[in-house]
């Protein structure tokens, strides 16, 4: 069975869809956080080698801050918030009132509070995802990690590895005016997710 | 940075090996693991980018053996083999197998890092392949780079900076 195959055009639109409800809901989170209009671009839905996922956020070995959510439910994934460590101090600053300390790294007191943001911008996305597909989908804990964009993203394509070399991966910009701003999203659903959604928004499957 | 003489690169689950003059290098490892082999003797070095412990799990149907710990060290040897290394003078390093979040719960996947580690050095043991030195486990990404006139392996990361092994 090859997976990718079987995602005609139609079937990728669908997912792009998924995307744009997720991510719309989450821009409107962060706007209300941050009191001032986040837009988002349209979403992209990709299949890519594992090799170019990285490229998505700058190459392999850009810096990252990332916050990690394992999606549990009825459609498992991997749901990542990346941003620039600029981007999560200017958060940091307007959401919390806290004025990052000059140190090339956030304390602890820091991350938690990235990881709170996080995780309401999470929830908004996979509760609307979850309203949407009628499918059960809930984050846990964040996990959050600042380092190799490659070794965070390949950390969400486990799953991919069992069965290929190339992962589907829904990529959400942010965008304050025509900047891209505050981060991107990246929902990479299991490969066992697909039907499940599919079917729940009652897209026929082939029989093969 | 090291000049960009005559680098090989490794992608992930991607395995190469550079011979006389050179420096092969994989970026980015977190869970995954790199494994290198080496000969100094005819100045040999092979680097497998290691993502999974077993290929049993393996649903593809081409299965990528550089993918795997108990298929890419076969393959990586072979290569070394066939371009002239003698298995006996093999030595081997490796580094990365980071768990990149930690969480209190969570399924076997969780915890890839650590057991990538784990087999490639069973296989190593298997293979009676000495394993000279790791840089391994932890919380964060490395880029690795091995000098295949020197046989240094060195190691960059973000929070630790650099360092040779």
């Amino acid at each position: 069975m090859d997976l990718f195959k079987r995602l005609e055009g139609f079937k990728m639109d669908v997912l792009k869809e998924v995307g744009n409800i997720g991510a719309g809901n989450a821009a409107t989170a962060l706007s209300q956080l941050l009191d001032k209009p986040i837009d988002m671009a349209v979403p992209k839905v990709q299949i890519l080698p594992f090799e170019q996922i990285a490229d998505k956020v700058g190459g392999p070995e850009q810096i990252v801050l990332a916050i990690f959510f394992r999606v549990e439910g009825e459609a498992p994934g991997n749901l990542f918030f990346v941003l620039t460590p600029e981007a999560g101090k200017g958060l940091l600053h307007r959401m919390a009132g806290i004025e990052a300390s000059d140190e090339e790294f956030f304390t602890e007191m820091e991350q938690s509070a990235l990881a709170e943001i996080g995780n309401i911008l999470a929830g908004s996305y996979l509760s609307s995802l979850a309203d949407f597909t009628g499918l059960s989908m809930s984050p846990t804990v964040p996990g959050l990690s600042m380092d190799m964009a490659g070794a965070i993203l390949n950390y969400g394509l486990l799953q991919f590895g069992q069965m290929g070399d190339d992962a589907l991966l829904i990529d959400t910009t942010f965008l304050e005016g025509n900047e891209e701003v505050e981060g991107q999203f990246f929902l990479i659903p299991d490969p066992e997710s697909f039907d499940k959604i599919f079917k729940s928004l009652g897209v026929p499957l082939q029989d093969d | 940075m090291i000049e960009e003489q005559n680098v090989v690169k490794v992608g992930m689950a991607d395995l190469n090996v550079v011979k006389t003059s050179g420096i092969i290098r994989t970026t980015g490892l977190g869970s995954c693991v790199g494994l290198t082999l080496y000969d100094k003797n005819v100045q040999l070095a092979g680097m497998a980018h290691v993502m999974l412990p077993s290929s049993e799990i393996a649903r593809e149907g081409q299965l990528n053996i550089a993918k795997y710990a108990d298929t890419a060290l076969p393959e990586l040897l072979k290569r070394m083999t066939d371009m002239g290394a003698i298995r006996s003078r093999l030595v081997a390093k490796m580094a990365g197998g980071a768990q990149m979040f930690t969480f209190s719960s969570g399924g076997d996947h969780m915890r890839i890092g650590p057991r990538n580690v784990e087999a490639c050095k069973l296989f190593l043991k298997e293979y009676n392949i000495p394993l000279l030195a790791e840089d391994t486990g932890a919380n964060y990404g490395r880029t690795i780079e091995m000098n295949c006139i020197t046989g240094m392996l060195s190691i960059r990361s973000v929070q630790m900076g650099k360092k040779e092994i």
